[in-house]
């Protein structure tokens, strides 16, 4: 797939999430506009982007007969990427993609979360349904299904804590230690994170409950909660091994504790 | 009794840590936890040792059970696991034409 008008240097703009920068290419400048504003903060420079994608907005009837679900298939060497409101390729070894979305931030924002979810699996990262934040030097994740209280301990948090997000979670792996690097993927809050980045401390696994505590929690334990909240979009049997290894060896290597908590800003003593 | 061999499939991660294996399954993502005992009889999963001998051999001296209750729990451990594919039996030993047919 390739776009209709071909695009110049001149229409790019580029966004850089945890050191990977993808540059966005589109003719229509409002458009343009609309992705600087939501990833105000991690605009990067495009002259040294890693990918490449041209972006060609269409009317969202000319996606209806693509299902509303989210597809994401491998076929020779490149991604195929549909949903109900875009179609989208990219090929890892070119490095270039095409995507034909309907206009709006939804579309590019999820192919943004999966390309990035693709180039972490190969480098023993992912992205982690996980709010995150930087205190004393170190980054801490806060992970949990809806509900689980994401939300309620970012809005906790205290004035010297830099939220990385609210969301979801960039993890990447530098030798045998993490990396926890701040995304624009906002949740309830809404508010796009800090683009910034730190040595993963610990992962606190989320429950509300009557008193605050830090239990302990059994490796396999660990690693099953942990793979449930990673996200990964296809069913390939490589990728999924991928996440799998990056699991085991993220919680070989960081600790991970269950955080029971009430809602209330005295959690926050506890992380340090 | 008919003899059965037993083969871990090819379509799943596995990692040990401790004593205990963690199996993905590669196609449908399903998460398996295996106890000690367990564990000793998937990676002795070799598809050419009986699973009888696996018992005897690999269980029994390792383990605080008789060979009667040890034969009933492998047999009911490998009915569960090969029901989500991810270890494949069969009467005869697994050569390695056999095992590619049965994964495929």
């Amino acid at each position: 797939m390739t776009p209709a008008i071909p695009t110049t240097a001149s229409d790019a703009i580029s966004i850089e999430i945890g050191g990977t920068n993808i540059a966005l290419r589109t003719r229509d400048s409002s458009f343009r506009r609309l992705i600087e504003n939501r990833y105000a903060g991690f605009v990067g420079n495009s002259l040294n982007s890693n990918f490449e994608f041209d972006i060609d907005l269409a009317e969202p009837s000319e996606f209806s007969e693509v299902g509303q679900g989210l597809e994401v298939k491998i076929q020779a060497g490149e991604w195929l990427l549909t949903r109900g409101d875009f179609r989208a390729s990219w090929n890892p070894k070119t490095s270039y993609g095409y995507i034909r979305q309907s206009r709006g931030p939804y579309a590019i924002d999820c192919v943004l979360r999966i390309v990035h979810s693709l180039i972490l699996a190969r480098q023993g990262g992912f992205l982690v349904h996980a709010a995150s934040a930087i205190r004393g030097g170190k980054a801490f994740l806060f992970s949990g299904v809806s509900g689980a209280g994401k939300t309620t301990i970012s809005s906790l948090a205290p004035r010297d804590a830099m939220l990385l997000t609210d969301e979801i979670s960039y993890v990447r792996r530098n030798d045998n230690h993490y990396i926890a690097c701040g995304t624009p993927f906002a949740g309830e809050l809404a508010r796009v994170g800090e683009n910034k980045s730190a040595p993963l401390g610990a992962v606190f696994l989320l429950e509300k409950g009557q008193q605050n505590s830090i239990e302990p929690i059994g490796a396999t334990d660990a690693i099953q909660r942990l793979l449930r909240n990673i996200l990964f979009f296809a069913d390939d049997p490589s990728l999924v091994e991928l996440v799998f290894r990056a699991a085991c060896d993220f919680a070989s290597l960081v600790p991970i504790r269950r955080l029971v908590f009430v809602p209330d800003h005295r959690v926050w003593d506890m992380i340090r | 009794m008919v003899e059965r061999y037993i083969l871990r499939s090819s379509g799943i991660a596995a990692r040990l840590l401790g004593s205990e294996m963690m199996i993905m399954s590669t196609s449908d993502s399903t998460f398996f936890t295996l106890n000690e005992v367990a564990s000793a009889i998937w990676q002795a999963a070799d598809g050419l040792t009986p699973l009888s001998e696996i018992v005897t051999g690999n269980i029994c001296p390792e383990f605080d059970v008789t060979r009667e209750q040890a034969q009933r729990d492998a047999e009911h451990f490998v009915g569960e696991l090969s029901q989500h594919g991810i270890l494949l039996v069969s009467d005869k030993p697994f050569t390695e034409f056999s095992a590619a047919q049965e994964i495929r």
